[in-house]
């Protein structure tokens, strides 16, 4: 019974510090690359659990669902970018209060169209059975995600490390003033960051929907989580984003279950320290 | 005929309300080299950033090979054929040197002559090619003034503008660095040095324009200028 409490929290934790990661890179790139917080994130992670919400009960499979409400949220990234943000260009307080603005719009339709009860999302059919192994039974579906998030990890590391796009990106999180000087094109590297960092939050969010369901308030449940990951992970760090999302799914999951009444503390104190004392965060180089 | 490869003309650069250039103006002649010369302060940086569109002149203009170019962004600018080696360098510091020069591989534009790339900056400095996988942040300042070197010329540039490139480097890394620019001048390119070493920019200069209080004070041959001449004295001296 003790063992199968640490377990399963364990597994709960790295499950929901995967979603924390989909979450959370993405906002980390946008983070660094254009100094603002998009604080429509959350709600793009919402948004997500709800187009997936509608594509399963329009039939749709899982796994399309799960793509299909990341590319209509992607799409809404690049939207943003290119249609509001970048005509604040410069007006980095301006950008911040739009996304702000965008995050309330986008939560008062969501209300509109998907009403105010909780919508459970159904995980797909062949992960639903716990599986059993030395004598424990772990959520399957949960294995999944955590499964989905670390390719999703490499895959963004790849990017990042190997390609000369990733690396224009991060002369770009370096020195902006200079990543211009030499020629790349910043404008066209913020919406590539705005897809991918809106897709992956769909993904997340479609991929969230089976263990958090989908509900009103939901994009300012994660919101918080994600400022906490990128302000201990550092921001533009994609590795500070893998290792923010996982110590953030600890302590959520963990003080949640063992003090309740502290779990804000537990999760907002070693951000406040990490501001104060190391305000670049653990593996990032932007000032916030 | 000689070509005007870099002009400006009346150039009113601020910071906010602070008037920093003053009608600023002088001309790079095609395959020349110009010193740029002032005191701390002068404007010297603050003309290097209007020229790469960092900053906006609110009066004035440039024009590169003719072409008007004051007001575009940097990234076009860039692409039109000025490159910058910044004051202080500026590497990409968490970008290993390749991807440094990497990310600033611009395509050679029209009548230039051996294209600049990868394989051509490391045949310029052989040490960048020993370090090609390091961290940009951990190298030496004189590797890093080096890859701010090589990474202006991986630009292709028509019109190559340099910060001040001896600054904080050891007497012998000034020698070599000398050498470089001496060969990039003898190879055709137009150049805008920038220097507070008077000595080395007078051994490098065709022409000297002096700076003061962000106007210009002196513009002519730098066989006119000798290192003991009184507008040395006057406007680059220290009292
Ligand atoms: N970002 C800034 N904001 C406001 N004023 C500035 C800024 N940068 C420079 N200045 C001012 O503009 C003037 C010219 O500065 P600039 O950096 O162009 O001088 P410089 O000739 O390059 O000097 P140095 O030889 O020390 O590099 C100085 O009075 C400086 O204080
Ligand atoms: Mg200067």
């Amino acid at each position: 019974m003790q063992w199968q409490f640490w377990i399963i929290q364990t597994l709960n934790s790295v499950a929901f510090g995967g979603l924390l990661f989909l979450l959370s890179s993405g906002f980390s790139l946008i983070f660094g690359l254009m100094r603002i917080p998009n604080l429509a994130h959350g709600a793009f992670f919402m948004l997500g659990t709800y187009f997936g919400y509608t594509l399963l009960q329009k039939g749709l499979h899982f796994w399309p669902a799960a793509l299909l409400g990341g590319i209509g949220v992607g799409l809404l990234g690049i939207a943003l970018e290119r249609f509001i943000l970048r005509k604040l260009s410069g007006n980095e307080q301006g950008q911040v209060l739009v996304t702000l603005g965008v995050s309330f719009i986008i939560a008062d339709i969501c209300l509109l169209v998907w009403t105010g009860d909780p919508m459970p999302l159904a995980a797909p059919q062949s992960l639903r059975r716990p599986l059993l192994f030395a004598g424990f039974a772990f959520p399957t579906y949960r294995l999944v995600v955590l499964g989905i998030a670390l390719v999703a990890a490499v895959g963004l590391y790849l990017l990042m490390e190997r390609t000369r796009l990733g690396a224009m990106i991060r002369a770009g999180v370096d020195d902006m003033e200079m990543a211009r000087g030499v020629g790349i094109p910043v404008s066209r590297l913020f919406t590539t960051v705005f897809l991918l960092g809106a897709t992956l939050a769909g993904i997340g969010g479609v991929l969230g929907g089976p263990i958090l369901t989908a509900y009103p308030g939901l994009d300012a449940d994660m919101l918080p989580l994600a400022l906490i990951v990128v302000i201990l992970g550092g921001a533009g760090s994609l590795l500070g984003a893998f290792v923010g999302s996982f110590v953030v799914g600890f302590l959520y999951n963990f003080g949640i279950a063992l003090a309740p009444d502290l779990a804000y503390f537990v999760l907002f104190f070693p951000m406040v320290l990490v501001l104060v004392f190391l305000p670049q965060g653990l593996f990032g180089r932007v000032q916030i | 005929m000689a070509t005007e490869a870099l002009r400006l003309e009346g150039i009113d650069t601020y910071y906010g309300d602070s008037h920093v250039l003053h009608g600023l103006g002088f001309t790079l002649q095609a395959g020349r080299l110009l010193g740029l010369l002032g005191r701390n302060g002068a404007g010297k940086t603050t003309c290097m950033s209007t020229i790469m569109g960092f900053l906006k002149p609110r009066n004035g203009q440039v024009a590169l090979f003719g072409e008007p170019v004051a007001g575009l962004m940097p990234e076009t600018i860039a692409r039109k054929g000025i490159c910058l080696v910044p004051q202080g360098r500026r590497v990409f510091r968490s970008l290993t040197v390749e991807e440094n020069l990497m990310v600033a591989g611009l395509p050679a534009k029209n009548g230039g002559g051996r294209p600049w790339n990868l394989d051509r900056v490391f045949e310029l400095f052989p040490r960048l090619k020993e370090r090609h996988a390091q961290v940009a942040g951990s190298l030496s300042g004189g590797e890093q003034q080096m890859l701010a070197i090589g990474r202006a010329l991986m630009g292709n540039p028509r019109v190559l503008l340099m910060d001040e490139p001896s600054e904080g480097l050891a007497p012998q890394i000034v020698t070599e660095v000398g050498r470089t620019i001496a060969q990039l001048k003898a190879e055709g390119l137009s150049i805008v040095l920038v220097e507070q070493n008077i000595k080395l920019t007078l051994n490098l200069a065709d022409d000297i324009v002096i700076i003061n209080t962000g106007r210009v004070a002196f513009s002519g041959r730098a066989d006119e200028v000798q290192i003991d001449s009184p507008i040395v004295a006057q406007h680059l001296g220290v009292f």
